[in-house]
């Protein structure tokens, strides 16, 4: 359940997303991902490992190489935008539901 | 576990459907969106004017603790019909989103409990895209903002 708004924090980064974009057409190695951005390589390998954690990402062993590509199951699983909307609604909802029990039990 | 609040969004349409039941009665649920007060205090946010009638308006505004205004929102009231619906158009300002139009219907299941749908419509396709990817990129925002704001009254 945790895990599960990982993955939306994990989307909520501007750059990772971008990383996202830019894995989709091909595997990349960390090194060819780094080139892409001007942030440092370290911070690009902490999203990476970012990514990788929470499964949006998969690594390949090629020879030497690791290289870095899409886990096509878990973006379908995200891919459903409704859910974080259809989550700050229903919070939003909890609290009406709420203010109203207490407004009515102070109004009895 | 079953969901309380669904949402469909039809494919090709330029609209929502959110359908929500609580466990209140109608009129306290249809009371929760007329009266500024209780608005304010279920949305989180202050009420600078509720007019609950046909052709009536409304103003929506949150500020942080240092008074700086984060949100702004405003409509138009076209139809309201106590217990039943309430149709009106939903515009945020500064954001250059196009105004929304909302249909709400309360109905009224056993005493206790009722139902409401809202059906939202959008300008576009495009525009219901944006809106849904928001809380992506708002959402998470808001939630540091308010956890920032109860850390300052700790200090």
């Amino acid at each position: 359940m945790n895990l599960r708004r990982d993955v939306f924090q994990a989307l909520a980064d501007p750059t990772r997303r971008l990383i996202l974009v830019l894995v989709a057409s091909q595997a990349m190695t960390a090194g060819a991902i780094a080139a892409n951005f001007e942030t440092s390589r370290p911070t690009v390998s902490k999203h990476l490992q970012i990514l990788t954690e929470c499964e949006l990402l998969q690594q390949e062993q090629k020879g030497r190489e690791i290289y870095y590509c899409l886990n096509p199951e878990k973006i379908k699983e995200v891919a459903d935008f409704i859910e974080p909307f259809r989550k700050l609604w229903d919070e939003r909802f909890d609290k009406l539901e709420n203010v109203m029990k207490n407004y009515k039990s102070s109004n009895n | 576990m079953e969901q309380k609040t669904k949402i469909v969004a039809e494919n090709g349409k330029q609209e929502l459907m959110i359908t929500r039941e609580f466990d209140l009665p109608v009129e306290l649920l249809f009371k929760a969106y007329a009266e500024a007060e209780l608005l304010s205090e279920w949305m989180g946010t202050k009420v600078l004017k509720l007019e609950s009638k046909p052709h009536g308006g409304y103003e929506l505004e949150t500020s942080d603790a240092q008074g700086n205004v984060l949100f702004r929102a405003n409509g138009v009231i076209h139809e309201f019909v106590p217990n039943q619906k309430i149709t009106r158009t939903f515009e945020m300002e500064n954001t250059g989103l196009p105004v929304q139009l909302e249909y709400l219907e309360f109905e009224k299941i056993t005493e206790n409990a009722s139902r409401l749908k809202m059906q939202v419509v959008y300008k576009s396709l495009e525009v219901r895209e944006q809106i849904l990817k928001m809380p992506f990129a708002y959402g998470i925002n808001m939630a540091h903002d308010r956890l920032q704001d109860i850390v300052n009254k700790l200090k």
